[in-house]
């Protein structure tokens, strides 16, 4: 980071415009927990309570709510609320939590699969198994993180979908689709949503320095691409000064996305 | 006097039948009965099917070959991702499967605790759970909604274990720490429930210093009380224990390669709780 912008900080790291993205989506999320999974998402997501979504909840990682926003990795010095599992799994059904999971694969209909690779019955890969994506999809926002954006990740159809897509909630009904919402994918390159009329990924801004040739020889599907893609927008002074000396002043973030 | 249901491990065992239904409670790498699992590994069970929110007791389990079936959403260290038995036993299609959704678990433990077939859910719709448990059926509201729904089916147990930070002698477990994960519901459902714990204390004890909230499993739906302290090791039982990482790295080692596994094996779990106890002393000494 030798670089300097006209912030007069050292200049804007990849992980630092994935700490953006990721707080943003959950700009106007109101009073919801947010659940980040991964350290660029759970930065993001303590990016956002500090900054423009100060109503957000934000678990410690285990059963509680805390009242302030440490940095990632440390306790909170003072707690509002319990959230043991069983009330994490009973609030998901109330919808009031918008999740940001991690996607062994994840294909343009938003099917994500963290369950194994390979034939169910017998994997050539066990990954986590489905975890609470299934119960995740169907009842509150799901957003996507995948830090290594990669036709591993992105392909033509997942083998065991655990989050449930647009077309797969479509064809079970309206059940399914009542409160199945995906708003978005973050990467490493850039960020995606579903704003397309048959509901595919698309892609939303590409990263600063990244190409779209980078993006789309990564991904292992034909990606929904608009005329004018604009750049992931930039992170102000202050928040990047709250990233780097508040949030994440051991530079966790950029372990997740190498430089 | 109400009856003293202390035992030992090796009890709770003899109470058991290869063939047998058992959820195994805490959550991951937390809190688990592992001093109970690792009596069912000493012993000649088999062919069981294990109800769990997946960690080493998977695991440990599997790679003895005791799993006939799990039910399960997934296996987990935790601080390591991938529990790397449970992986390696899909991956030779060690054992059948039901995978389920965490919250269909939940609920389907609650049914088998409430004596319901099932529950009904939104969870699982659309997904390919639907598809690997053929089985799994929706059921359509009879009120004017009309919705469609999974009728996560009752899991019904034969016997549960789990652990705790204290309990009397007469079955009322005790959580100290900040989530009590599901092990009353896996007592409720179950035709005989084994509560193994870190401490027995006096009853009149149990609330020194805790609140009543605190009592999580009641004596009612208890069979038989174990004192194993560091029993859920190299689970995390806080405020008694942390997890031990350093431990719990070592078993991902050992795990994960074939060659070690027989010495990693030999060296912990050849022998009795005492003998294993004993061996994590050794192992801590030495890195130190």
């Amino acid at each position: 980071m030798s670089a300097t912008g006209t912030t007069g900080l050292p200049a804007v790291s990849r992980a630092e415009y994935c700490v953006v993205a990721c707080a943003e989506a959950w700009r106007d999320a109101g009073e919801v927990l947010a659940s980040p999974m991964g350290t660029v998402p759970a930065i993001g997501a303590r990016l956002a309570k500090l900054t423009f979504s100060p109503d957000l909840l934000l678990t410690d990682g285990e059963a509680l709510l805390m009242a302030d926003t440490p940095a990632v990795g440390e306790r909170p010095g003072s707690v509002e609320g319990w959230l043991p599992f069983r009330r994490h799994l009973t609030l998901t059904a109330t919808g009031r939590r918008h999740v940001m999971m991690g996607a062994a694969q994840l294909d343009r209909h938003g099917n994500q699969n963290i369950s194994c690779v390979g034939d169910w019955s017998r994997p050539t890969r066990q990954l986590l198994g489905v975890r609470g994506a299934p119960v995740n999809t169907l009842n509150n926002p799901t957003s996507y993180w995948v830090p290594k954006h990669s036709t591993r990740v992105f392909v033509e159809h997942v083998d065991m979908v655990s989050g449930v897509g647009h077309d797969r909630a479509a064809a079970a009904g309206p059940s399914a689709t009542r409160y199945h919402r995906l708003p978005g994918v973050i990467t490493n390159l850039g960020v995606f949503d579903f704003e397309t009329p048959d509901r595919v990924m698309r892609l939303r801004s590409l990263h600063p320095g990244v190409s779209l040739e980078q993006v789309t020889a990564a991904t292992g599907f034909g990606l929904s691409v608009p005329d004018e893609v604009p750049f992931t927008r930039e992170p102000t002074e202050p928040e990047l000064r709250l990233i780097r000396e508040v949030i994440d002043p051991k530079g966790l973030r950029e372990h997740e996305v190498p430089a | 006097m109400t009856q003293d249901k202390t035992m030992t491990a090796e009890d709770v065992v003899g109470r058991l039948e290869s063939g047998m239904t058992i959820g195994i409670g805490g959550w991951g790498s937390r809190r688990k009965p592992m001093a109970l699992v690792r009596a069912v590994l000493r012993s000649d069970l088999t062919d069981l099917t294990v109800v769990s929110y997946g960690g080493p007791d998977v695991g440990l389990l599997a790679a003895a070959g005791k799993i006939r079936k799990l039910v399960a959403a997934f296996g987990t260290l935790d601080s390591i991702p991938l529990e790397p038995h449970f992986t390696a036993a899909r991956q030779r299609g060690a054992f059948e499967m039901a995978e389920l959704d965490e919250a269909m678990m939940m609920w389907g433990l609650t049914a088998g605790a409430q004596r319901l077939p099932f529950m009904p859910v939104r969870a699982g719709l659309g997904s390919d759970l639907m598809v690997v448990n053929p089985a799994l059926r929706t059921v359509t509201s009879p009120y004017e909604d009309g919705e469609e729904l999974v009728a996560a089916p009752a899991l019904r147990l034969d016997a549960a274990l789990v652990h705790l930070n204290r309990a009397d002698a007469q079955g009322n477990g005790q959580y100290l720490g900040p989530d009590p994960y599901f092990d009353d519901l896996f007592c409720e459902a179950a035709d005989q429930a084994y509560v193994s714990c870190e401490r027995i204390v006096e009853t009149a004890d149990l609330l020194k210093g805790h609140g009543p909230q605190t009592l999580l499993v009641k004596r009612l739906f208890v069979d038989g009380v174990v004192e194993t302290p560091n029993g859920a090791h190299f689970t995390s039982c806080v405020p008694d224990h942390d997890r031990d990482e350093s431990f719990q790295r070592a078993y991902v080692r050992a795990a994960r390669d074939p060659e070690a596994w027989p010495a990693f094996a030999a060296r912990f779990l050849s022998g009795d709780e005492a003998a294993y106890q004993a061996a994590v002393t050794a192992f801590h000494l030495e890195e130190a």
